[in-house]
């Protein structure tokens, strides 16, 4: 076996020559993020998210096999964001309800989710209608999380040899599809190797989801070590003792508030500093003062949640997004794929307990008209921060306030930043 | 019936019974031992395989953006009108269905249809309405057709013309005869000959490296799948000069060895099905075809024709020969050039149709005939199809280095602002650029100009690309699959009103980005035009922001939001 010498941001570095770049790099001690990379295959190039450059010009990690003489970039600032926005290219492609996903802690792309420290998504979500497929014998196919790396088309064959999954149709229709004859004929374990392999939920044996408790899946304590710094928020100097917070829920569950609770006799500590405005926990209604800062639990799903919203922006002088919910939609955002019609005749109108003609779609002046989907707060009004989870660990989002508040240096434990 | 049939296999379900069936993939599933859903899989990836019953006439409106300034909304609705049937769906109708279709390179004669692969052209809901009578009165289709010839509107004087001029069968080819390979590669390598279908690779180069490599076998593949829309210059070059084409690929052929070729045509162009299949009979009756051509030893190369089924990517080399193969369309990684590893993993040359015709008459010309031609680094002429907003659309054979002022004067053009260089994929130019000359030195141009006039929507031009590149990106990679549908929203936004400052920045960000990462050609240029009219065309989207509120992103179009809710409580009440 012969080595070559290459370099890696700068530095020399070694590998069997015609090694993948992927497996030489780590090596050498560099992380290259993959997802549709699958060690053993002819690389399918497919999901990007390992983009490096290559002398100059960008390539795909994985598909790159180590020489002498390469000059690979991995760590820039623009590499770093571009895959970065690769990922969050996938998150709102498809429909990533982690906190209902039950992938959620063993999910390859969700950890890599942590791991670039994406708290919200630069595009707006898709929110296209996609299917769940439980036809088949063994496994559920759930097309809102598949991302199309085609890890499953070329490792799941039938014993016979046939494939199990394959692409079907293009451009923005693409999806990867099983195939009902042949996946009936895979063995329990084959059909438990698919679901491993997918580096998403998409791909999930029936009888087989949920089965590990919190805490011990397999992303639960990597890292546990590791911090994960805070950085660029937007701070904040007032020379006053006492900070003013507000807090609200909008089109949440009020998890996020009782995670706030969660701190238990810390908030005691932080009565010292801050005190309460406006905000559920004092039932404190009207802003009598303007705040440092505004939580915001819940993304816009009426018109009220709007104005509410707005309210805040012009009474905070700093707005975080706490949860899920108020980052990108969260779980109310699931109706976000059907038509509000759809959605409401059947809450209202067709649901089992509704009597014909008797029930109305509830419509008055004084009540908020629903929006024709949930939004994100920062499509209605600028978001300063947003705190990700569902619901956010308490000490994540007292820390954040703590250091936008009083400039105190922080960072959280990689096992804390979570998305469900 | 083996893999590479498959296309072939499946044209001939979707010919004979109008679709292909569950039973038809299940058997031909079973002939090839794959599961059904591969063979699913590439079925769904072709437009022109359809999965469920057809009418007897399947009717393809263009819905290109020339198309759709020239009165696509109008037709759609006169042949929808007309045949009772809605565009895009499978009625029951016995008679016909109807789909919308990218450009089908009848650009200068809009707008366009094929039915059942039939042109017609210059439609006008008067016509529709005799087309469609005619139909159900009978009619044969090649009876009341259009003729789709481009009209060849200019070419430079006669010692300067270089494709349209006189051609006789073997015109380049018995120069073979009494040159080696090597000296006829040496012949194009002079010449500087570089591709013509949009990258301008040198040819000689990639002919080199397969006639230096060690393959068993070799091919030789004409890429006419010209799906860029505005581009129909191979089409003219296939449908006056198929034999110069032909002769370009027995000349690459000479040179490397090589004992197979494909024309991958395009199924828009069938109607040139025949006439390029007479030329072929004609050149294996002469013996410019087949074993020891032109009674040189062991010379033998035979050309074979493959239909596409509709997919644009499939234009893209690598996409080209996984195609050819009879899978879906997709371009493989570029780990090797198609002369290292190809078709069926043996030596490939792809090269474009304008490449081939080029080869054969920088052979029967001479290499000092075309220096004298054109610019330093561009010899010779380009085949330019130019459509839009001019008075006199169609072919124009330039001499490389001619101005764009000049060309939008040859073609009558009016009021010329938006000009597009190369389609989509290319690049946009404004009317300060109109000096640039077409040529590798200053504005390279790979076949076709659109030019849009100070009256059409910009907006309207960027949505039409972006939808086209969203529904024809191959789907394999999450930047050019993902990408194009979020440069849509944004694109919906400006449409609205409610974009800002920030959504054009983050335009050009997302475009790069895309750029960056995309897997093939397809990816890297998809956001191209929209990001460069950004700043081209400054003036025209300063109109189209609104200034948001520095705290509340007031671009929020709560009108909308409560819309639906709106008209369902006034609908229910
Ligand atoms: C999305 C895409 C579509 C393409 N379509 C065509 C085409 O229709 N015709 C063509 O000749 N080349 C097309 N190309 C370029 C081919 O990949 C390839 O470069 C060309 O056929 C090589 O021939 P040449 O060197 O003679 O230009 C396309 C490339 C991309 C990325
Ligand atoms: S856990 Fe993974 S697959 Fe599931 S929703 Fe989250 S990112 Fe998607
Ligand atoms: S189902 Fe899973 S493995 Fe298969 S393509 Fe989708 S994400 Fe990849
Ligand atoms: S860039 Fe687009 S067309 Fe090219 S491989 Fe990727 S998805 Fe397919
Ligand atoms: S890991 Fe390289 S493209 Fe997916």
């Amino acid at each position: 076996m012969k080595n070559c010498s290459f370099k890696i941001d700068g530095r020399v570095c070694t590998a069997e020559k015609g090694l993948n770049l992927i497996e030489a790099a780590k090596q050498n001690g560099v992380f290259i993020p993959t997802l549709c990379h699958f060690k053993h295959l002819y690389p399918l190039g497919t999901c990007r998210v390992c983009t490096i450059k290559l002398n100059g010009k960008s390539a795909a990690g994985c598909t790159v096999h180590v020489a002498d003489g390469m000059d690979i970039e991995v760590n820039t600032p623009e590499l770093l964001d571009t895959r970065k926005a690769i990922l969050e290219m996938m998150f709102v492609e498809g429909n990533h309800f982690c906190p209902s996903c039950e992938k959620s802690g063993d999910c390859p792309m969700q950890n890599l989710g942590y791991e670039t420290g994406i708290k919200y998504t630069r595009f707006p979500h898709l929110f296209i209608d996609r299917i769940t497929d439980a036809r088949p014998k063994r496994i559920v196919v759930n097309q809102n999380r598949c991302i199309k790396c085609r890890r499953c088309i070329e490792e799941v064959k039938t014993f016979d040899g046939y494939k199990v999954f394959y692409s079907v149709n293009k451009g923005n229709k693409t999806m990867v599809s099983i195939d009902y004859e042949q996946e009936a004929k895979l063995s329990e374990l084959q059909a438990a190797h698919a679901m491993q392999i997918c580096p998403t939920g998409s791909i999930l044996v029936k009888g087989k989801s949920f089965s590990k408790p919190f805490g011990d899946r397999l992303f639960d304590a990597v890292n546990e070590e590791k911090m994960l710094p805070v950085n660029g928020l937007k701070k904040h100097r007032t020379t006053a003792k006492k900070k003013i917070v507000a807090t609200t829920s909008l089109a949440g569950c009020f998890g996020c508030h009782m995670s706030m609770l969660d701190v238990d006799l810390g908030i005691l500590d932080l009565f010292e500093v801050i005190e309460f405005n406006k905000s559920p926990l004092t039932d404190i209604k009207n802003f009598t003062k303007h705040c440092d800062i505004g939580l915001v639990e819940g993304g816009c799903c009426n018109t009220h949640n709007i104005e509410v919203l707005r309210e805040f922006r012009k009474n905070c002088d700093i707005l975080v997004s706490v949860g899920e919910c108020a980052i990108w939609g969260g779980l109310p955002a699931m109706r976000n794929t059907f038509p509000l019609e759809e959605c409401l005749k059947e809450s209202y109108l067709d649901s089992m307990t509704s009597e014909e003609n008797e029930t109305i779609i509830p419509n008055h002046e004084d009540i908020p008209k629903i929006l024709n989907k949930v939004y994100a707060n920062h499509e209605i009004v600028k978001i300063d921060h947003h705190i990700p989870g569902c619901p956010p660990d308490a000490n994540h989002i007292w820390n954040v306030v703590k250091h936008i508040l009083f400039q105190e240096e922080y960072s959280i434990m990689h096992p804390k930043y979570k998305y469900d | 019936m083996n893999r590479i049939g498959l296309l072939n296999k499946l044209w001939e379900f979707q010919n004979k019974f109008g679709y292909i069936s569950e039973n038809a993939i299940a058997q031909i599933a079973q002939k090839l031992s794959v599961s059904k859903i591969e063979i699913e899989g590439v079925v769904s990836f072709y437009h022109f395989f359809h999965r469920q019953p057809t009418g007897k006439y399947l009717i393809y409106l263009n819905n290109s953006i020339v198309s759709e300034f020239k009165g696509f909304q109008q037709i759609k609705a006169a042949f929808e009108k007309e045949t009772g049937c809605t565009f895009g769906s499978y009625d029951e109708n016995p008679l016909f269905s109807l789909f919308e279709t990218s450009c089908i390179g009848l650009s200068d004669q809009e707008p366009a249809a094929l039915i059942n692969f039939y042109p017609f052209t210059h439609l006008t809901p008067e016509k529709v309405k005799t087309i469609i009578q005619q139909l159900k009165n009978g009619n044969s289709l090649s009876f009341i057709s259009s003729n789709p010839t481009s009209k060849i509107q200019y070419i430079p004087a006669d010692n300067k013309t270089i494709f349209f001029r006189k051609y006789e069968m073997g015109i380049a080819l018995k120069k073979l005869k009494n040159h080696t390979p090597n000296e006829i590669l040496n012949l194009i390598s002079v010449a500087n000959l570089e591709g013509r279908g949009g990258a301008f690779f040198p040819t000689a180069k990639k002919w080199k490296s397969c006639k230096q490599s060690d393959s068993v076998k070799k091919y030789i593949i004409c890429n006419a799948d010209e799906g860029e829309p505005g581009t129909f210059k191979d089409k003219s070059l296939l449908n006056n000069l198929p034999g110069l084409i032909i002769e370009g690929m027995i000349v690459a052929a000479y040179i490397t060895g090589a004992t197979n070729g494909f024309i991958y045509l395009r199924a828009e162009y069938s109607y040139l099905l025949e006439k390029i299949e007479n030329t072929l009979r004609e050149f294996q009756t002469n013996n410019l075809l087949g074993n020891d051509i032109l009674g040189i030893p062991k010379f033998n190369f035979n050309i074979q024709i493959q239909v596409g089924a509709g997919a644009y990517v499939c234009g893209e080399e690598l996409a080209l020969i996984e195609s050819l193969e009879g899978k879906r369309g997709e371009p493989r990684i570029k780990k090797y050039f198609p002369t290292e590893y190809g078709y069926l993993g043996y030596s490939t040359i792809v090269n474009n149709v304008e490449t081939f015709a080029m080869a054969s008459r920088i052979i029967e010309l001479g290499t000092n005939f075309i220096s004298t031609i054109g610019t330093k680094e561009s010899k010779g002429t380009k085949v330019l199809s130019i459509s839009g907003d001019v008075a006199k659309p169609g072919i124009y054979e330039i001499e490389w280095g001619m101005t764009v002022k000049e060309i939008l004067h040859l073609c009558q053009a009016t009021s010329p602002y938006f000009v597009q260089i190369s389609g989509p994929s290319g690049i946009c130019i404004n009317n300060t650029e109109f000096d640039r000359k077409i040529c590798k030195e200053d504005l390279i141009c790979g076949g076709s100009i659109m030019v849009f006039n100070n009256f059409r929507s910009i907006t309207k031009i960027l949505e039409n690309y972006t939808q086209f590149f969203k529904e024809e990106s191959c789907g394999i990679c999450t930047p050019c699959r993902a990408g194009n549908q979020i440069l849509h929203e944004k694109i919906k936004k400006i449409k609205k009103g409610i974009c800002t400052a920030q959504d054009l920045e983050e335009i050009k960000e997302w475009g790069k980005i895309m750029k960056l990462t995309s897997r093939c050609g397809l990816g890297h240029f998809s956001a191209n035009t929209l990001v460069m009219a950004l700043d081209k065309f400054e003036g025209y989207f300063n109109q189209k922001i609104i200034k948001a509120n520095e705290n509340l992103n007031v671009e929020f179009d709560m009108e909308a939001a409560v819309y639906n809710y709106d008209s369902l409580i006034k609908d229910t009440q």
